[in-house]
């Protein structure tokens, strides 16, 4: 199983730029609102709440694969295209490359990253893991929207065992 | 600060765009959930101003703004300096009245709208941007002021312009801090 070559992020703290900043905010507020317990407690409400912004993050996830640069949507190899979510998609998305993308060769791989920048808000203590998942769901969604725009189906899961640091696993759906 | 090591150029529009696309499956998602478009307008109010309230403390950490003196002084500032470096315009700044506590922000463009070209079927009093005046109506209170911030007029209801509308209240005082609503 070997590690593709994915650049490594240097340095800790990370100077955001304005505008990138604004995203993250609007992205903590959603999960703040769109996370809400159900009121109704028959309609399950958690899950469906997760599924909200994973919805969400897909057709953002859509969207942007549809702008980024035209030579890089002539992805044909599945391993090209999760390199390209490592280093296209999240330079573009989150200033910085993914820091590690491992697979089995058989359709399944982790995607690391050991500093995700809509994590690091959180706080690094064990108290908030169990509200990391929370703050994950979007990008999964954006992950499988990128992914469908260059053809491939997809399910991605996220866990994070110390924040800021997590990963995403992602499972090309053979049609 | 350490950049990525082939930082093309088309990158920070997409960023740009990251934002704007992520709210306006927001708002689409907001349609869905929500009949009334008054319902949908409230919503966005309200998650503004839970964005405006912490956006500020990320204002006064970037632009070292000195203390203000009256509400021109803060409206030139959030056009600006606030609406150039988070959304890259400057709105022009009318002020209404003479005692100046009444003033409008004139946006002749609206990145948020960007994608936008105009409201969906059925949606003719959905104020698209209502995030915007919840966001300053959270970041003035911040900073202990209190204003009514609406939208007077909206390019994407057939308007020429697009017109925030800020009016000032009595400043709150200080110790005695109560939430408006």
């Amino acid at each position: 199983m070997g590690s593709g070559g994915v650049a490594r992020e240097r340095g800790g703290a990370r100077r955001r730029m304005a505008d990138a900043v604004l995203f993250e905010f609007l992205h903590t507020e959603m999960v703040a609102e769109l996370w809400a317990p159900d009121p109704d407690p028959g309609s399950g409400g958690k899950k469906k709440s997760l599924s909200v912004l994973e919805g969400l993050g897909f057709r953002v996830g859509q969207a942007l694969g549809e702008r980024l640069p035209r030579e890089t949507l002539a992805v044909r190899e599945e391993l090209d295209a999760l390199k390209f979510l490592c280093k296209d998609l999240w330079a573009a998305t989150f200033q910085k490359h993914m820091d590690g993308l491992r697979t089995n060769h058989q359709g399944t791989y982790v995607l690391q990253d050991n500093n995700f920048p809509l994590l690091i808000t959180m706080g690094s203590g064990s108290q908030y893991l169990e509200e990391a998942p929370k703050f994950l769901a979007f990008t999964c969604g954006l992950l499988c929207g990128a992914l469908h725009t260059l053809g491939f189906q997809s399910l991605v899961t996220a866990s994070v065992t110390s924040l800021p640091a997590c990963k995403f696993q992602v499972v090309i759906q053979k049609s | 600060m350490s950049r990525p090591a082939h930082k093309r150029p088309e990158y920070h529009k997409i960023n740009k765009d990251l934002f704007v696309l992520t709210y306006g499956a927001l708002v689409a998602q907001l349609c869905k959930d929500y009949e009334k478009d008054e319902d949908v307008n409230r919503y966005l109010d309200k998650m503004g101003y839970g964005i405006g309230t912490r956006l500020v403390e990320d204002f006064l950490a970037r632009s070292c703004v000195r203390r203000c003196h009256s509400y021109s002084e803060i409206i030139d500032i959030i056009a600006q300096v606030a609406f150039k470096m988070y959304l890259g315009i400057t709105p022009s700044v009318v002020c209404h009245n003479s005692s100046r506590n009444e003033f409008s922000l004139i946006l002749d463009k609206n990145p948020l709208a960007e994608f936008v070209e105009e409201l969906p079927a059925g949606r003719s009093a959905l104020c698209y941007c209502n995030l915007l005046c919840g966001v300053i109506r959270g970041a003035l209170e911040m900073v202990h002021l209190a204003a009514d911030v609406t939208f007077l007029q909206d390019r994407l209801k057939g308007d020429s312009v697009t017109e925030i509308g800020i009016t000032f209240l009595k400043k709150l005082d200080e110790k005695k801090y109560r939430r408006k609503k």
